[in-house]
């Protein structure tokens, strides 16, 4: 069964941080071209984890892992991995490390080997998706909690993905800046899996959703 | 908590390039803790002064920043003329005051408010990031810079991780005393600050590889060389230069 829409597949996977407590078991997962995913679950239930071990951050125990198309066993099959899914962290400032916006957006275009004007031209067109305009030169760290959290956005869309990891992207975000982020979403043709216990913020930008709960996933 | 008031600011000073602030801020701070000659000394400090008020500097805010130095002064001038063999000038019982030490402390007291007042002045007006920037256009080496530059940008997110553990225990009615229960919630304070300050460096590394980082960064900033930058560098050379030459003659004759 191999078809072309299939953009990630877990099969079987297993993965435990300490042996005799699993966190995942035998889970099976597939997203597809277009899916709006929106992933529930406790906390500790492992779904920031899962995020890890598709972007190969960790590595099952056991199990398969095909991305694209191909199976990524090793460190180094991730590096494509990297480049066309974005991962959000739940922390901004985890993700943006550079002194100044137009750097940390920067960043990633310049990994992927773009010339320095693809990459000016990419911090603009990205601030202006953001609605960021003349954000360039603020200082990443004094941003506030919204604009910080939109610029992180900002840093993973700049590498052009095709799909998003979002891991609590709304959390602690204020009315507005939530529209915003669900706007941004809203109005982009990316697939997407969502971490959040926001369910209004689910509601709105997601079309289908898993239950992660006992090392599995469930519909529903 | 690490600010940087002095480089929020609109003046001549900020605006020049920090490339030649700092070619010009190190010989300076060399000349000058160097030299022996009282004139040197006294030039170098109406140089500093003239600066600082070109930067347009808060007054109040300069001399906070020399308060710390000047305690370490009024140290030496209690210490240094009672220690210094020389010709005394004043004797207080077995105590003598020596001229020679008197002579030495005004000299320290000169150089370092000098040495100060340039280096607020020259590198004070720029953000730390764009002497990072700098560094990085003169080829330091990249595992330095990048500490440097990473440990500054963190320092103000461990600060705050710090702050939000410290008022937790305030709010626990946690009062510091001279005691074992203080000391070991000190302890497992700094523990806790050690251990979440590690894991958070393994998210930034993580967040990092996971946007294509393999061990290179980039510049996207380049500074620009204006005329007025070429003019500052040369007048400025000029007078250290000129500062040099009267060092020479004065300590040969």
């Amino acid at each position: 069964m191999v078809s072309n829409n299939i953009l990630i597949e877990l099969e079987q996977v297993g993965f435990a941080y300490a042996p005799l407590r699993p966190v995942l078991r035998g889970l099976d997962f597939i997203l597809e071209k277009g899916e709006r995913v929106s992933l529930l679950g406790a906390n500790g239930s492992g779904k920031t984890t899962l995020f890890h071990l598709i972007m190969g951050l960790l590595m099952p125990d056991s199990g398969r892992l095909r991305v694209f198309g191909e199976e990524r066993r090793q460190r180094k099959d991730f590096d494509e991995v990297r480049r066309r899914i974005g991962l959000l962290f739940q922390d901004s400032d985890d993700q943006l490390f550079s002194p100044t916006v137009a750097e940390d957006i920067a960043f990633g275009p310049f990994n992927l080997g773009k010339s320095r004007e693809d990459v000016l031209r990419i911090v603009k067109e990205t601030l202006a998706v953001l609605g960021l305009e003349g954000f360039e030169d603020r200082v990443t760290y004094k941003l506030s909690g919204g604009e910080k959290r939109l610029v992180a956005l900002g840093t993973v869309l700049a590498m052009r993905p095709e799909v998003l990891l979002l891991d609590e992207p709304v959390i602690g975000l204020d009315e507005e800046h939530r529209n915003r982020f669900a706007n941004i979403l809203k109005g982009s043709n990316l697939s997407y899996i969502i971490i959040s216990h926001d369910r209004d913020f689910l509601e709105e930008v997601t079309n289908r959703r898993y239950l992660l709960g006992g090392g599995r996933l469930q519909k529903t | 908590m690490i600010t940087e008031k002095f480089s929020e600011g609109d003046s001549p000073l900020h605006r020049f390039d920090p490339r030649v602030k700092l070619c010009l801020a190190l010989p300076y701070a060399f000349l000058v803790a160097l030299s022996e000659s009282v004139a040197v000394s006294c030039s170098a400090l109406a140089l500093g002064i003239v600066l600082v008020t070109v930067a347009r500097l808060k007054v109040g805010l300069v001399l906070a920043r020399l308060r710390v130095l000047f305690l370490f002064i009024l140290l030496l001038w209690i210490t240094l003329p009672l220690s210094m063999p020389g010709m005394a000038v004043y004797t207080i019982g077995r105590l003598s005051v020596s001229l020679e030490g008197l002579q030495r402390a005004l000299s320290i007291s000169l150089k370092s408010t000098a040495i100060i007042l340039l280096v607020i002045s020259l590198l004070g007006t720029s953000t730390v990031f764009s002497l990072a920037h700098v560094l990085s256009h003169f080829r330091l080496p990249k595992k330095l810079l990048y500490l440097f530059f990473l440990s500054y940008r963190y320092i103000y997110v461990i600060g705050v991780e710090y702050r939000r553990l410290r008022d937790a225990m305030r709010v626990r009615a946690f009062k510091p005393g001279t005691n074992i229960h203080t000391y070991r919630s000190y302890g497992y304070l700094i523990g806790m600050l050690l251990i979440r300050s590690f894991e958070r460096s393994e998210r930034i590394y993580h967040a990092m590889l996971c946007r294509g980082f393999q061990g290179r960064f980039y510049l996207l900033d380049h500074f620009h060389m204006h005329r007025r930058d070429i003019a500052f560098l040369l007048v400025m050379s000029l007078m250290l230069i000129g500062m040099g030459l009267c060092e020479w003659f004065l300590t040969i004759s």
